[in-house]
């Protein structure tokens, strides 16, 4: 048990606590009617690539990877999140 | 005993490798283009019927959606320190996360079901355009890869369990496996909200 205890302490627990808060923030922005369909859209969008990101990098464990296959996640996260936006407003 | 060994009790190697094989990131890579073009998909159509899309949105139960990705969450987190476990030796810690990590996998897979059972039964077919198509295609083709992904945690969790007693596989293979599982959440991050949030 102390191992266990002792393993989670780290910043993978850290970074998991920051995306639970956002999953949360998420929930709290689609509640919100001060907010636009459009900007809360967005901003979902952005939070939701801000997650996705976070589980590449600390939890895939891409940011001890090497350039360019770090490179491929940063490019996939900024172009899906934009194509997704794009599609929302402009389709 | 935690080892004292910078390499094995560091949080994440040192040196800048690909974690798991390297064929394994181009499944992932093209799974989640894949998975993408759905996206897209799903929010060209939606323009087409916004009204009928939302009714459909609104007869979703959001926290189940909320619940979902908290499971998911916390699998990964199982599976990631998990993986620590395993790179530091420990037989049980592992074994336990990786446990874990698949009770996480079968709640999921329960609620889903649940879910898809209330929707059935609701009828909302006749009223919702085709958001239910779309729902239908995105959480059972992430549902697919998830199921996939259960048998990968009982992988991991054979190979936990093999620590001290028996040769354990390659630490490469062990990695794939542990992101493969880390895509199925990540996939998920995108559908819940696209799904159930965005209006």
């Amino acid at each position: 048990m102390a191992t266990l205890i002792e393993l989670m302490r780290g910043r993978v627990t850290a970074i998991w606590g920051l995306v639970v808060a956002a999953t949360m923030l998420t929930f709290m922005i689609s509640f919100d009617q001060s907010i636009s369909d459009e900007i809360g859209m967005i901003l979902i969008m952005v939070v939701a690539f801000v997650k996705v990101r976070l589980i590449g990098l600390y939890f895939m464990e891409l940011r001890e990877a090497p350039t360019l296959l770090r490179s491929v996640f940063e490019i996939y996260c900024s172009v899906a999140c934009a194509v997704l936006i794009g599609f929302y407003l402009f389709a | 005993m935690l080892t004292s060994d910078p390499d094995l009790g560091s949080e994440a190697p040192t040196i800048r490798k690909v974690p798991g094989e390297e064929g394994l990131w181009i499944f992932i890579f093209g799974d989640m283009i894949a998975f993408t073009v759905i996206f897209a998909t799903y929010l060209y159509y939606r323009g087409e019927q916004p009204e009928l899309f939302e009714v459909g949105r609104r007869t979703l139960d959001e926290s189940h959606g909320v619940i979902n990705t908290l499971l998911l969450l916390l699998s990964s987190l199982f599976v990631a320190v998990g993986l620590r476990a395993v790179r530091q030796q420990e037989r049980a810690a592992a074994s336990w996360l990786f446990i874990g990590a698949l009770v996480c996998a079968f709640a999921f897979v329960a609620m889903k079901f649940v879910d898809y059972g209330s929707i059935i039964n609701g009828d909302y077919f006749a009223t919702t355009g085709d958001f239910y198509v779309y729902y239908f295609a995105l959480t059972g083709l992430h549902l697919f890869h998830l199921v996939i992904g259960v048998g990968v945690l009982f992988y991991l969790l054979s190979q936990a369990l093999r620590i001290g007693r028996a040769p354990v596989g390659k630490i490469s293979i062990i990695e794939g496996g542990a992101a493969y599982w880390h895509m199925v959440d990540l996939l998920w991050i995108v559908i819940f909200p696209l799904l159930y949030l965005v209006k």
